[in-house]
């Protein structure tokens, strides 16, 4: 018996092995036993699937539309019509004061922000902008990440002097300043690079600056993890073989890496998404009169002591959303690559 | 250890360099949009167009521009808002400093003490009650937006409590220490929590993870066999280990904190500090405030990232030499 | 015959439903080298840890005695079990690449052993650690006792470990595969020193390997183990000239040797140990297996050469 033996019991064999099962099966089991990352799943989905339906409650039930301010609307409780926007009743009577939440589906449920607009129909809209800023932005990245990752890490030499030197300046510089100059310039202007071409009020924007600045936050453990494979003997019998580099890039070291790219891709949606909301708080994100939790928050931070429920709702759900979205992602780790090291990259 | 230092300090300029260099492309060299009617902010009238030009040197080549804007920022100091007619920049930075440094100072003291206490905690007591609840705080350190808890924070700590149990809060805002260690210490408490709360719970879950690797290790093993105590061991050898990755992730988030977080929760606690600095230029787009603070906040962040590169070659000697 | 220095009987340890070692006897005379073989999952390293209290794993069950100089051990109070450990048993590990903490130099971590069992000043501490590294064979030790371990080699690290070890004069030493994890001239090199150390020191050794060269080197007596459980013990003598077990013959034959015809191939013993069941631990890869095998032998035999097969004596030759 080995030393390794007096910390760890040895197991008995945990399940018989199936020959036929790959290993992403076999993470796909481990993963669905895993209670907590089940129900952070169908948490997960419960939030998406409201927040795709938002045109159906924001048409048939609220009758409402969340993107036009309704000032000198109506809205009915306890029988009685009231208007949305009252006066404000304190201090010099400057301003004025949104309904709070009504608690009926049938419009108002969390109450009108500061223009009128029904709170709740606009939180389903901004989810549908928070999750897609997030999933897209957190794709490009990884999908960008592993490109300069695995270039980095199997060519070596000044490749990836140069990709290493591009990664350490863009580490080093506090991602929420970057997200802001890139957004300032490209928020007045678009951006216009080539083929690429984006308007200044696009929703790609966020996605594509969210992008960039975490590259290197995924691209350093991939690069790490590329080199330690280059001196694997299944490299040097593909190359052996004669394979060209692409070849074995794409059949030898992608399929290695895919499951670290995948571990990354739910904790990156979420802090993608969080990053967005801060953007967006900070009004650099997504634009008015699109909306997302961001957004909102910030919308409820001028009401927050008159209409709390505004901010707390977004929040609410921002934070819900990323510990879904978390729980899960720790989970996909444990079930494909346990020893993988996600903050601090190296 | 004197040329580590050395050698890290000078990557720590050449980083600096770097940055400013991106900062400038960004700004200046951006396609598409001319840089002066950016600077100028929105609706400028064409004599001050015409004044930044010259400023700037926007009719020169790149270099010259990049020399430009470097002298004005770091040796005249002369970098003026536009959009702010005639505000000096520099000098708004450097009184917003003392603010923010206040701000992320004391919030470090606190989660690295919770953080590494809860942490410590955690991984020594394996299977009780405060091993579940710090993993739960981690989720939610990662997971929860600061400057909404902020906010709620704000809205119970002001509104909803503030006659009965929060009475002794004082109204948001920041008060210097000339006003006294207990006033200062007194505004920035709650906003000290809340940014500390969310990395406590990170970094005692980070710890936790690594404090159970530790003490499945070879040396842990040698140190009981030596006849060492068990608290011994935990914090001399297996605490000792762990700490190495955490302060160097430290090191990153302090810096992204003068940068980022901290610039959030300036905002909702009305801290007047260098981030609330940043929020109110981005509220009117006066890009000189904004290129000046985020090379303000580069240096800072490049700094504490060689201070903790240097504290972590103390700590782990593997590093020294390479 | 002088009085054992340790006497373990009846040892058992079981992780969960898996029973890792099964009612183990062995003692060890103050001096002397035991030399403890099997292959990996044996149980010989998990004894040695049962026996200095090591085991840390949630769940495992340890039952039976071990008597160290008329204690028994496991029945000892923590904080007396820590006094022993150290002092007077120390032990060796397998890899010293990693037996050593990082972060400390190699002269703190022997200070560290001393002080924590001895009531002496830093300064006398560290000056024994130069000593006694010294002793070890490493070059300008005035030097090396402010090294990392990561400025060390491999064979010096081993050096330094047993350097360690030594630190508190322990009565007994267990060394669990102590040259496994080095190359060949560092092993001999190794195994010089532990044999040297012993002659000063007076310590008696228990040395865990799978090696069965290492333990005609060093060894006085032999405990031959397989799936958790003793199948033969006796002197070197005995067990190396007329070995009475199949799986001792297995092993012995594949050592290659020096001297006489040459196999074309080293015989391998076939199949992979199993976990311990009912009847012979070893009668599933036993050439020589029978009827009577459904049953666990017991540990018998004369004149202090003893075997666990039910074989016929006829029948006992290789």
């Amino acid at each position: 018996m080995t030393a390794a033996a007096s910390t760890a019991a040895p197991q008995p064999a945990a399940e018989p092995a199936r020959p036929s099962a790959g290993p992403w099966r076999r993470a796909l089991g481990r993963l669905r036993r895993n209670r907590s990352a089940m129900i952070a799943a169908v948490g997960l989905l419960l939030i998406v699937l409201a927040c795709v339906l938002a045109p159906l409650y924001a048409n048939t039930i609220a009758h409402t539309d969340p993107f036009t301010s309704n000032a000198s609307g109506t809205a009915i409780v306890n029988g009685a019509r009231v208007p949305v926007l009252a006066q404000s009743t304190e201090g010099l009577g400057l301003g004025v004061t949104p309904i709070g939440p009504t608690w009926d589906p049938g419009g108002y449920f969390l109450g009108a922000d500061s223009q009128g607009r029904d709170v709740m129909a606009r939180l389903l809209y901004g989810g549908r902008n928070s999750l897609l800023i997030g999933l897209s932005s957190a794709v490009l990245c990884c999908a960008l990440a592993t490109v300069l990752g695995v270039l980095a890490g199997y060519f070596g030499g000044w490749i990836d002097a140069v990709l290493s030197r591009f990664f350490d300046v863009i580490w080093a510089f506090p991602v929420y300043l970057l997200a802001i100059c890139l957004s300032v310039v490209l928020l007045t202007s678009g951006l216009h690079l080539g083929p690429i071409h984006i308007d200044a009020g696009s929703l790609a924007l966020p996605v594509v600056i969210i992008a960039l600045i975490y590259v290197p936050y995924v691209a350093r453990p991939l690069r790490g993890q590329v080199m330690a494979l280059r001196n694997k003997e299944f490299l040097h019998a593909a190359v052996g073989l004669g394979a060209s580099d692409l070849r074995i890039m794409r059949r030898e070291v992608l399929p290695n890496v895919l499951p670290t790219v995948v571990v990354f891709l739910p904790l990156m949606t979420a802090l993608n998404m969080l990053t967005e909301s801060a953007l967006s708080f900070l009004s650099v994100g997504v634009q008015s009169p699109d909306a997302s939790w961001g957004t909102i928050i910030n919308d409820g931070l001028a009401l927050l002591y008159t209409r709390p429920a505004i901010t707390i709702a977004a929040g609410l759900c921002v934070g819900l959303t990323a510990v879904a979205l978390n729980v899960l992602g720790d989970g996909v780790r444990d079930a494909l690559d346990p020893n993988a090291r996600l903050r601090g990259g190296v | 250890m004197a040329g580590y230092i050395l050698r890290r300090f000078g990557a720590a300029v050449l980083v600096l360099f770097a940055i400013s260099v991106l900062v400038f492309l960004i700004f200046f060299a951006t396609p598409g949009v001319d840089p002066a009617a950016r600077i100028a902010g929105k609706n400028a009238d064409p004599a001050t167009l015409a004044q930044v030009r010259a400023s700037f040197g926007f009719d020169k080549p790149l270099p010259v521009q990049y020399a430009l804007m470097m002298k004005h920022l770091f040796i005249s100091h002369d970098l003026t808002s536009f959009v702010n007619r005639g505000t000096l920049v520099i000098p708004q930075i450097v009184e917003a400093v003392p603010v923010t440094l206040s701000l992320v100072v004391g919030a470090a003291v606190i989660w690295m003490v919770l953080g590494v206490g809860m942490g410590t905690l955690a991984g020594a007591m394996r299977g009780t009650l405060v091993d579940p609840l710090v993993m739960l705080l981690g989720v939610f350190g990662v997971s929860l937006p600061v400057y909404w808890l902020g906010e709620v924070v704000n809205l119970v700590t002001q509104k909803e409590l503030h006659d009965s149990v929060f009475s002794w809060v004082p109204p948001l805002g920041y008060a210097p220490l000339s006003e006294g260690v207990g006033q200062w210490a007194l505004h920035l408490l709650f906003p000290w929590l809340t940014l500390a709360l969310l990395y406590a719970g990170i970094y005692a879950r980070l710890l936790r993870g690594e404090l159970i690797n530790a003490l499945n290790e070879d040396y842990v093993r040698t140190a009981r066999a030596k006849g060492l105590s068990e608290r011994r061991i935990l914090v001399k050898h297996a605490l000792r280990c762990s700490l190495i990755p955490i302060v160097s992730l430290f090191g990153l988030d302090f810096g992204a904190l003068v940068g980022g977080a901290a610039l959030l929760t300036e905002v909702v606690f009305g801290l007047p500090g260098v981030g609330k600095l940043t929020y109110q230029a981005l509220q009117n787009l006066d890009l000189p405030v904004i290129m000046g603070t985020v090379l303000y906040a580069a240096f800072f962040v490049v700094l504490a990232n060689a201070v903790v590169d240097v504290l972590y070659a103390r700590l782990d000697p593997r590093v020294r030499r390479a | 015959m002088p009085e054992p220095l340790l006497e373990v009987s009846d040892l058992r340890i079981r992780f969960g439903g898996f029973t890792a070692v099964d009612g183990l006897s062995f003692s060890v005379r103050p001096g002397e080298v035991l030399g403890v073989v099997g292959e990996s999952g044996s149980g010989k390293s998990v004894s040695m840890l049962g026996v200095l209290g090591l085991i840390r794993t949630p769940g495992a069950e340890i039952s039976g005695k071990v008597v160290f100089r008329g204690r028994d051990l496991l029945a000892l109070k923590n904080a007396e079990m820590r006094a022993v450990r150290g002092r007077e048993i120390a032990m060796i590990f397998q890899d010293p690449m990693t037996a050593l903490t990082p972060v400390y130099t190699i002269g703190w971590q022997i200070a560290e052993q001393i002080r924590a069992h001895e009531k002496i000043s830093k300064r006398a501490a560290r000056d024994r650690a130069v000593a006694l590294l010294g002793e070890v064979g490493i070059p300008s030790p005035e030097q090396r006792v402010d090294s990392y371990p990561h400025e060390f080699s491999g064979g010096m690290r081993q050096r330094a470990v047993i350097a360690m070890a030594l630190s508190c004069n322990p009565a007994l030493l267990i060394a669990d595969e102590p040259t496994t994890a080095l190359d060949v001239t560092t092993q001999a090199q190794i195994l010089d020193l532990m044999r040297r150390l012993r002659a000063d020191h007076g310590s008696a050794v228990v040395m865990i390997t799978h090696d069965m060269g290492v333990v005609s080197e060093i060894a006085d007596e032999v405990l031959v183990m397989y799936g958790g459980r003793a199948v033969e013990r006796g002197s070197r003598r005995q067990v190396f000239h007329t070995p009475r077990h199949p799986y001792t013959w297995g092993l012995l034959d594949s050592v290659p040797r020096v001297r006489g015809a040459r196999a074309r191939r080293l015989p391998t013993i076939p199949g992979t140990p199993g976990a311990a069941g009912r009847g012979c631990p070893f009668a599933d890869r036993c050439a020589h297996s029978f009827a009577a095998c459904a049953e666990v032998p017991p540990l018998t035999g004369e004149s202090g050469h003893l075997d666990a097969c039910w074989l016929p004596e006829e029948k006992r030759t290789r």
